[in-house]
Formats: C-alpha cells, sequence, structure tokens
C-alpha cells in the first residue's frame, strides 16, 4: 500500500514536471545554448563552420554596431528615468491622495490604454507627429511655425513613444509601493519638522525602493528589447540595436552575426537587471513577482 | 502631500492640472486613431473633410476598401485569433501544472527551477523569437539529413509564432495561477477526502472552483498578450501574418485609414473584454447542486 502511495506521488510529479521540463529546456535553455554556439562559429564554406570569436570581434571592429548598442543602453536608461519623474506623482495621486471610486477610476485609466496594442498606440502617435499629422497642422494654425515641421524621427519623438509604451509598468509597481507607506509616518515626519523634499527623501523613497525597482527594471527591459517604437516613430535615425540584430537574422541571413548580438544584447539586459538588484538589495524572484 | 496635511494651494491646483496632462498624454493617441476612422479622407490626416464610414464599409467604390472588405486584414485578424486561442490554451493548462508544481510538490532543485520559470519574463521578445527560430531550423536540418523527413512545423510559421509567444506567456500564467494556489486553505481538500472523494472528484470540486478566478484572469492575459505580442511574433512568422505584423508592414507604408478602423475595433473589444473581466465575481460562488 505505501509503495503503492509512493509511486502513485512520484508518478504525479513527473506528470506535473514534465510540461514544465518540455518548456523551460525545450523553448528556453536549448535554443540560448544553440544560439551561443551559433555565435562562436564562423562559415569557412558552404555548411563549412569552425570556432571563431569573429562574430564578437566585428561588432568592436565596426563603430556602427558599437555605437549603436551603447545608444540604445543610453537612451533605455534616459527613458527609463523619465518614465520614473512621470509616473511618479501620479501614482502618488492614486495611491494617497484619491479615495473610494475616484481612486478606481484614476486606475483604471491608467490601465485602459495598454490594452490595446502598442501597434495602435504607435499608429496614433504617427498621426499625432508625422508632417501631415495633427501637431503640425495644430503649430501652423497657431502661428507658431510658417510651414507644417516633421516631428517623427528625432531622438525625443523616440523617447516619448518609448516613456509611453512604458508608463504601465512603471505607474503599477509604484503604487503598490506607496499603497503600503503608512500615512502615520508621513504625518510624524512633517510633526518632527521635516519639509516635502526631506520626506520624500528619507521617508518615501526608502519605502518604495522595491516598487521603484521594480518597475525600472522592467521598463529598462522592455524599451531595450523594443523593435516597433524605435523602427516606427525613430525611422533610420532611431539605430535601435534590435533592428541589427532583426537586419542580420532575417534581412541579411547572417545567423552568425545576429546570434552574437543577440547575446551581447541579452548580457547587457542581464548586468542591468542584476545591478539594480545589488543596488537595492533585492532578490530577483520577489521582484518579478511585484511586477 | 497627503490629503491630512496642510497641502499649499498651487501644490493642489499642480496635482490637478498634472493629471489631467497626464492622462490627455495616455488618451490622446488612442482618441486621433478613434476619430480618423471616421474622416472622408484617403489618408488619416487633418483636415477634417467630413463623417464616413467607408473605412468600415466601402467595397473598393471609388479606391476605398473599408474594413469589412478588407480580406487581408481580416484574415490577419483571425490569425490573430487562433494564434492567441493556442497560446491561452497551452499557457494556462501548463502555467497550473507548474502552479502545483511549485505549491503542492517538494523535490531536489525546486528553488532553482522557479527560479529558471521567472527568467523568460528577463529575455527580450526579440531574442526570445531568434534562439527558437534557430534552435527550430537546426532540428528540422538534423531531421532531415538524418532521416529525410521535412519538419514544416519548425519552420518559421504559425506553429513556432504560438510556441515562440507561449515560451514567456506560460511563465505569467504560473505566476497568477500560484498567487492563487499558493492562498488555498487545503483542510477543505481535507475534509473532501475524509467525507470519501475521490482525488479527481476533489480537484473537480474543491480544488478547480477556488482557482477559478486565476483561470480565467490568467486565460484573459495570455489572450491578450498573445494577441498584442510583436516582438517574437516578427522573428517566427512565416506566410500568414497576424494582425500586429500585418498592420506594422502597412504603416511602413504609408497607411490608410482602414487601419484605424481596425484598432477602432480592437479598443472596443478590449474594453469590453475589460468590463466582463471586472463584472465577473471576484469569489466563485457556491454551487447549489
Amino acid at each position: 500500500m505505501a509503495a503503492d502511495a509512493r509511486s502513485a506521488a512520484r508518478l504525479g510529479l513527473w506528470l506535473l514536471l514534465a510540461p514544465a521540463l518540455l518548456w523551460l529546456v525545450g523553448l528556453i535553455v536549448l535554443p540560448h545554448v544553440d544560439l551561443a554556439i551559433l555565435s562562436l562559429r564562423a562559415r569557412v564554406a558552404p555548411r563549412v563552420y569552425e570556432p571563431s570569436l569573429k562574430q564578437y570581434l566585428t561588432f568592436f571592429d565596426e563603430p556602427l554596431y558599437w555605437h549603436t548598442f551603447v545608444r540604445t543602453a543610453l537612451m533605455s536608461i534616459v527613458a527609463t528615468a523619465l518614465t520614473l519623474l512621470l509616473a511618479f506623482p501620479v501614482a502618488w495621486t492614486i495611491a494617497k491622495i484619491a479615495r473610494g471610486h475616484a481612486r478606481s477610476l484614476l486606475f483604471m485609466a491608467c490601465l485602459i490604454p495598454f490594452w490595446v496594442s502598442e501597434t495602435v498606440r504607435t499608429l496614433g502617435w504617427m498621426i499625432l507627429l508625422r508632417e501631415s499629422g495633427v501637431l503640425p497642422a495644430l503649430l501652423v494654425r497657431l502661428g507658431l511655425t510658417a510651414q507644417p515641421v516633421e516631428l517623427l524621427y528625432h531622438d525625443a519623438t523616440l523617447l516619448v513613444g518609448l516613456v509611453y509604451t512604458s508608463m504601465l509598468f512603471m505607474v503599477v509597481p509604484l503604487i503598490g509601493a506607496l499603497d503600503t507607506l503608512d500615512d502615520a509616518l508621513i504625518e510624524a515626519a512633517y510633526d518632527l519638522g521635516g519639509n516635502g523634499f526631506d520626506i520624500l527623501r528619507r521617508i518615501v523613497i526608502p519605502h518604495a525602493a522595491p516598487g521603484i525597482v521594480a518597475g525600472c527594471i522592467v521598463v529598462f527591459m522592455l524599451t531595450l528589447g523594443n523593435y516597433l517604437t524605435p523602427t516606427l516613430l525613430g525611422g533610420k535615425n532611431s539605430l535601435w540595436f534590435t533592428e541589427q540584430i532583426y537586419t542580420q537574422f532575417i534581412t541579411r541571413f547572417n545567423w552568425e552575426q545576429g546570434a552574437a548580438f543577440g547575446f551581447l544584447l541579452l548580457g547587457l539586459s542581464t548586468l542591468i537587471v542584476w545591478a539594480g538588484l545589488k543596488l537595492s538589495g533585492q532578490r530577483f524572484g520577489d521582484v518579478m513577482r511585484r511586477g | 502631500m497627503i490629503p491630512s496635511l496642510p497641502r499649499p494651494a498651487w501644490l493642489r491646483a499642480g496635482t490637478v492640472v498634472y493629471a489631467l496632462l497626464f492622462f490627455a498624454f495616455l488618451f490622446l493617441p488612442l482618441a486621433v486613431v478613434a476619430v480618423f476612422a471616421f474622416n472622408d479622407a484617403p489618408y488619416p490626416a487633418p483636415p477634417w473633410r467630413g463623417f464616413t464610414l467607408d473605412w468600415f464599409t466601402a467595397r473598393g467604390a471609388n479606391g476605398r476598401t473599408g474594413l469589412f472588405a478588407d480580406t487581408a486584414l481580416l484574415g490577419s485578424l483571425w490569425t490573430s485569433v487562433v494564434v492567441a486561442a493556442w497560446v491561452t490554451l497551452l499557457s494556462v493548462g501548463v502555467g497550473t501544472a507548474n502552479a502545483f508544481l511549485i505549491e503542492r510538490t517538494r523535490f531536489r532543485g525546486q528553488q532553482a527551477l522557479s527560479l529558471l520559470m521567472l527568467a523568460p519574463l528577463v529575455i527580450p521578445g526579440v531574442i526570445l523569437g531568434i534562439s527558437i527560430l534557430a534552435f527550430a531550423s537546426r532540428l528540422a536540418q538534423f531531421v532531415d539529413d538524418s532521416f529525410g523527413v521535412e519538419l514544416g512545423f519548425l519552420r518559421p510559421g504559425l506553429p513556432l509564432v504560438v510556441l515562440g509567444q507561449f515560451s514567456y506567456i506560460v511563465a505569467i500564467a504560473t505566476l497568477t495561477v500560484q498567487a492563487r494556489l499558493r492562498r488555498f486553505d487545503t483542510t477543505l481538500e481535507e475534509a473532501a477526502y475524509n467525507l470519501g472523494a475521490s482525488r479527481a472528484a476533489v480537484f473537480a470540486t474543491v480544488t478547480l472552483p477556488y482557482l477559478r478566478p486565476s483561470l480565467v484572469g490568467a486565460a484573459a492575459i495570455s489572450f491578450l498578450m498573445s494577441f498584442e505580442n510583436f516582438n517574437t511574433t516578427l522573428m517566427l512568422v512565416g506566410a500568414d501574418a497576424p494582425l500586429t505584423v500585418m498592420m506594422y508592414g502597412r504603416m511602413r507604408e504609408g497607411a490608410s485609414p482602414v487601419l484605424n478602423a481596425v484598432s477602432l475595433f480592437l479598443m472596443i473589444a478590449s474594453a469590453l473584454l475589460a468590463l466582463t473581466l471586472m463584472r465577473a465575481p471576484r469569489e466563485p460562488r457556491a454551487d447549489p447542486s
């Protein structure tokens, strides 16, 4: 009986384990191992390959590639910081000032735009910003510009698009973190003579740090890996690293080079996530569950 | 500052103004897309030339094809629905199994496995796409070379799109179901066993009804994320393009307002989905039967 029960339990465990292993090994681990192997070889003749660091050397030799890489990283950091700055007051309003019905209404209003796909939201920005679009026409009407100006394909446009598309992923963890901050702490700090800035720096930010880090990590990752917004709002000027990966993999069919670029991007993204966790002293699992 | 503390008038006014600007920023692009679906002009651009339903109903007259006659666009919409249905089915199924694996069993390496389950969420979608593309091609090549069998589903196309999207959406489904399973009071199951219920009966009448809200939530999120996915899909897509990829292609060529029409349709559909989910009862009601 006992042996039967134990073997039944073991069978159950394996039945539950099988789909998880198929998923993680078949779709995550093996493909990435394969990608690593791909990135570490060079084609010497048709269907003949040998191990080589050529793909990675090309990346450092060709200024366009590493410029694009550094630019993507810096722009992503700027976009993340802007998102945090813009999202924080709204998260504060929803978590601390709004009450009852207004509060859930505001929260829903933050969520709703993100139920629609990024393609649709980007289409909206294109209609607003392109030379024949709504805002240039408005500027002419207001007499601010003589001719309609092209507002697409600038870095600032790109940042607007990236910040817009990441907003939700910052607002939600921020609200979560600010919600648990006891108002009494703020009142106490105020009674002890702290001004707004002191309270923000010494009470609010330390308390909200987990939410801030979670939001920043998710936003940074999504921005770094974004493809749609840079290509459509930034056009040829966007110089986004994911475009390089796409070009190598799909357009030029140079999979070895594309795989190396993929690994460089993955490395950067992992490094930043790791650094964010280290700086704030948090654990990966907790942050992801919060996000 | 919080309401219980004195707030200067400028700060209060500033808060309101900021919130208004913020929500204008959030909704402006969507409003513009919706409005220009009804503009009587060949491009979604100002000036306003009058109201028309052409971009929904036109059937090729004066060079306009509306959404309902645009078979390519409708076809891609259907492709997206089919892909999303598969991804939802797989993600909720495997996600539920994963939740039980983490919450209900103990084995060596469990901690590592549950961390590994979060990894797909920090891998950029483009890289998930290319790694699965490369691996599937290698497998197909290997099978072709060794056995002379061509496995078409490993080449770029909808089966790979489903697998690619599934590879990270299942992580989200797992988290959703797991969060609820963790709060489950196992004495309820024990009570059912004591009353003589079989394992299957306990699962069907006690555990599953309790999990239902999280299963519905996971299904909705999975469907939506699959429907919206672009990055991973773009790398794995074959001849049949799902809606996001088709729209992207047309947006690069210079969009006609039919894209606004299909976008408006998507907005309404997702708003309805959101409303149904919010109205759905949070807790499963006791079944009288």
